[in-house]
C-alpha cells in the first residue's frame, strides 16, 4: 500500500492529467447538454496540455531565458533551465483548442436558433416529430 | 540528388493565399469567386503534375522550411507517394469545384466567398498534411482541415449544425488522442521530426510507453478516418453537408487520413515494430477491418437514400484500406495505397453523379430515381461506370486495387479478410443493381416489358444536369477507366515508397 501511495505521489502530475482527461471524456460522452459536452472537450484538451507542459519541468531549474553571448560562448547547462519546447508546442495547441471552441460555440448558436434548446434529448425529440 | 526547388510550396501556397484574397474581394463582387477558386487549383494541379514528373525522374527530396535544419526545424518530405497524393488532391479538388460552383450559388446565395474561403483553406490543409514530415506539424494541419470541415458542414440546412457538432466532439477526441500519442513519443524520444523519431525508436526498448504512444496515435487517426466502429459521425456529417462540400470531403478526407496512418506507420514507428513485433495485434487489426467491411456494407444495404448509402460505402472502403495495409505484405500494402487513389476517384464520380441527379430531382431518396436512364442518360451512364468500379468490374480501376488486396489476403492467409472483401463486393453489386433497375424502368407498368427502347419518350423528355455538373462527371468516369488501364505505372510508382524488404 505504501509502495502504491509513493508511486502516486511521485508522479502526481501524471495522475492529475489522467483524472482530468477522464472527467473530460465522461462529460463529452455522458452529458446530454451540448454546452457541457463542449466544456468536457476543453477539460480534455487541458489535460493533454498539462501532460506536455509537465514533461518539460526539471527540479530546481529556472526559466529558459539566457544571455545570448554567454550561451554562445559557454553553452547552456541543460539542468539549469526547463525544456521550453513543450511549452511552445502547447501555445499552438491552445490556439487550436480556442479555434475549435469558437467554431463549436458558433455551431451551438445555430442549433439553439433552430431548435430553441441545447439539450440533446429534447433536440432529438423535436427531430423525431 | 536533385537540384532544389520551391515548387511544392507554391502548390500549397496558391489555394491558401487565394482563400484570403477571395474573402476580401468576394465581399465586393461575386465576379471574383470563380476565377479566384479555379485559378489557384489549376495552378496547383499543373504544379503538382510537374512535381510528380520531377520526383519520378530525379527521386524524392526533403525540404527545410525557413532554413531551420531538421530535427529542430520543420521538414517537408516530397517523395513519389506524397507527390502522387498532391496530384490526387489538386486534381480531385479542381474537378469537384466545377460542380461545386453552381451548387454553392444555388444553396448559399450571397455567401459564396465565405464558402470558398473555407473550401480553399481545407484544400491547402490537405496538401500540407501529405507534405509534412513533422509529427506535431501534422497535428496542427489535421486540425486546420477539421476546423474548416466543421464550418463547411454547419453551413448545411436543417440538422446539419447538429451533425457538425457531433463531428466536432468526435473529431476533437480523435485529434487529442493523436496529440497524446505524439506527446508520449516526444517524452520518449525528445524529437518531433518523423525520420529522427524513427531512428531513436529503433534504439529504444519496446516497453509499454511506446505501445501506448502507438495505440493513442493510431486510434486517433482511426476516429478521424471513420474506421468502423468509430464511424458514428460520418454518415450524418457527409450526407447533411452542403452538396458542394460533400463533393470535396467524400473523396479526400478519409483517404488523406489513411495516407497519414501509412506515413505514421512507415516513417515513425517503422513496420518492423508495428507488424512484426506484435503479430497478434497485426492480425487483430485485419480482423477488425474485416468486421468493419461486413458491418458497414450491411448498413449501406439498409439505406433508402442514395447519398446516405454512399457514405456507408465510404466507411466500408476505409476498412479495405486499413485491413489491406495491415496485411503487412507487398501485395496488400500496394493494394491499399492503390485503393486510396482509385477510391478517391470513384467516390468523386458517384458523388458528382448524385449531385447531378439531385439538381434535377431535388431529393436522392430511391423513389425519386425511377426512370432516370430516360431523362438523364449521360449522368446515369457515368454513374454506372462508378458503380462498376466500386463493385470491382474490370477494366474499371476498382477491380485492380481489389485484386491486389485479394492477393495480399491470400498471401497472408487472412481468409476472414478475403471473405469480407468478397462479401462487400457482392453487397455492392446488389445495391447498385437495385438502383440501376429502379432507374432503368420508369413506372410499374413498364417494369414488365424488360425490353430496351419502346419509344415511349413522349412523357419523359431528356433533362440532363447543367453542363458544369455534367462535364466533371464525365471526365471522372473516363478517368476511372484510364486509371484502371494505367494501373501498371501507378503501381511501380507506389512500390518506390514501400519499404525495401517487402
Amino acid at each position: 500500500m505504501t509502495g502504491l501511495t509513493a508511486e502516486i505521489v511521485a508522479k502526481y502530475n501524471y495522475w492529475l492529467y489522467v483524472i482530468l482527461m477522464m472527467v473530460g471524456l465522461y462529460a463529452m460522452i455522458g452529458k446530454k447538454n451540448l454546452v457541457k459536452k463542449l466544456l468536457g472537450m476543453n477539460i480534455f484538451q487541458t489535460a493533454i496540455i498539462l501532460l506536455y507542459v509537465s514533461s518539460g519541468v526539471k527540479r530546481g531549474a529556472g526559466i529558459p531565458i539566457v544571455d545570448k553571448y554567454k550561451a554562445l560562448a559557454q553553452g547552456v547547462d541543460p539542468t539549469l533551465v526547463v525544456n521550453p519546447l513543450p511549452h511552445v508546442l502547447m501555445l499552438t495547441a491552445i490556439v487550436v483548442s480556442v479555434s475549435v471552441t469558437g467554431v463549436a460555440l458558433a455551431v451551438l448558436l445555430r442549433i439553439y436558433r433552430e431548435y430553441g434548446t441545447l439539450e440533446e434529448d429534447e433536440i432529438l425529440e423535436k427531430i423525431g416529430k | 540528388m536533385s537540384s532544389p526547388t520551391n515548387l511544392h510550396l507554391y502548390i500549397l501556397a496558391a489555394p491558401l493565399v487565394a482563400a484570403f484574397v477571395l474573402n476580401l474581394l468576394g465581399r465586393l463582387s461575386r465576379r471574383w469567386v470563380m476565377p479566384l477558386t479555379l485559378g489557384p487549383l489549376v495552378f496547383s494541379t499543373a504544379g503538382s503534375l510537374m512535381l510528380l514528373a520531377r520526383v519520378l525522374k530525379e527521386g524524392g527530396f526533403s525540404y527545410t522550411v525557413g532554413n531551420w535544419t531538421p530535427p529542430y526545424g520543420i521538414e517537408l518530405l516530397v517523395d513519389p507517394l506524397s507527390a502522387m497524393m498532391l496530384v490526387l488532391i489538386s486534381g480531385i479538388a479542381l474537378t469537384a469545384t466545377f460542380s461545386a460552383l453552381p451548387w454553392v450559388e444555388r444553396e448559399h446565395p450571397g455567401s459564396e466567398h465565405l464558402f470558398f474561403t473555407l473550401y480553399l483553406i481545407l484544400i491547402a490543409g490537405l496538401m500540407g498534411l501529405v507534405l509534412t514530415a513533422d509529427a506535431f506539424n501534422l497535428y496542427v494541419l489535421l486540425e486546420i482541415t477539421s476546423i474548416t470541415t466543421y464550418g463547411l458542414i454547419a453551413m448545411g440546412k436543417g440538422r446539419a449544425p447538429l451533425a457538425s457538432f457531433n463531428y466536432i466532439i468526435m473529431g476533437s477526441i480523435g485529434a487529442c488522442f493523436y496529440l497524446l500519442g505524439i506527446g508520449y513519443l516526444y517524452i520518449l524520444t525528445g524529437s518531433l521530426n518523423m525520420a529522427d523519431m524513427a531512428a531513436i525508436i529503433k534504439t529504444l526498448p519496446q516497453g509499454p510507453a511506446l505501445a501506448t504512444a502507438f495505440a493513442f496515435a493510431i486510434v486517433g487517426l482511426w476516429v478521424k478516418m471513420a474506421f468502423f466502429p468509430l464511424h458514428g459521425w460520418l454518415p450524418n456529417a457527409y450526407s447533411l453537408a452542403p452538396t458542394a462540400a460533400g463533393l470535396l470531403f467524400a473523396p479526400l478526407m478519409t483517404k488523406v487520413t489513411i495516407y497519414l496512418m501509412i506515413r505514421v506507420i512507415l516513417n515513425v514507428f517503422t513496420p518492423e515494430y508495428v507488424f512484426y513485433s506484435h503479430p497478434l495485434v497485426q492480425s487483430g487489426v485485419v480482423w477488425a477491418a474485416a468486421i468493419a467491411i461486413v458491418c458497414a456494407s450491411s448498413l449501406a444495404l439498409g439505406q433508402r437514400d442514395l447519398r446516405r448509402m454512399l457514405t456507408y460505402i465510404l466507411i466500408a472502403e476505409v476498412g479495405y484500406m486499413v485491413g489491406g495495409f495491415w496485411l503487412a505484405n507487398s501485395q496488400g500494402m500496394t493494394g491499399a495505397i492503390l485503393h486510396i487513389f482509385n477510391d478517391a476517384v470513384m467516390t468523386l464520380c458517384l458523388f458528382l453523379a448524385a449531385a447531378a441527379i439531385a439538381s434535377r430531382t431535388g431529393s436522392l431518396s430511391f423513389d425519386n430515381l425511377k426512370g432516370l436512364y430516360r431523362t438523364m442518360p449521360v449522368t446515369m451512364a457515368a454513374f454506372t461506370v462508378g458503380a462498376f468500379s466500386i463493385i470491382g468490374v474490370p477494366p474499371t480501376c476498382g477491380f485492380f486495387s481489389k485484386w491486389y488486396l485479394l492477393q495480399g489476403a491470400v498471401q497472408a492467409g487472412q481468409w476472414g479478410f478475403l471473405a469480407a472483401l468478397l462479401f462487400s463486393s457482392l453487397v455492392n453489386a446488389i445495391m447498385f443493381f437495385r438502383i440501376i433497375e429502379l432507374a432503368y424502368f420508369t413506372d410499374d407498368g413498364e417494369a414488365h416489358h424488360g425490353g430496351h427502347h419502346h419509344g415511349d419518350d413522349h412523357h419523359a423528355p431528356v433533362a440532363e444536369a447543367p453542363l458544369p455538373m455534367l462535364a466533371p462527371l464525365v471526365v471522372t468516369a473516363a478517368a476511372l477507366l484510364v486509371i484502371g488501364l494505367g494501373t501498371g505505372p501507378i503501381v511501380s510508382a507506389i512500390r518506390l515508397t514501400l519499404p525495401k524488404f517487402l
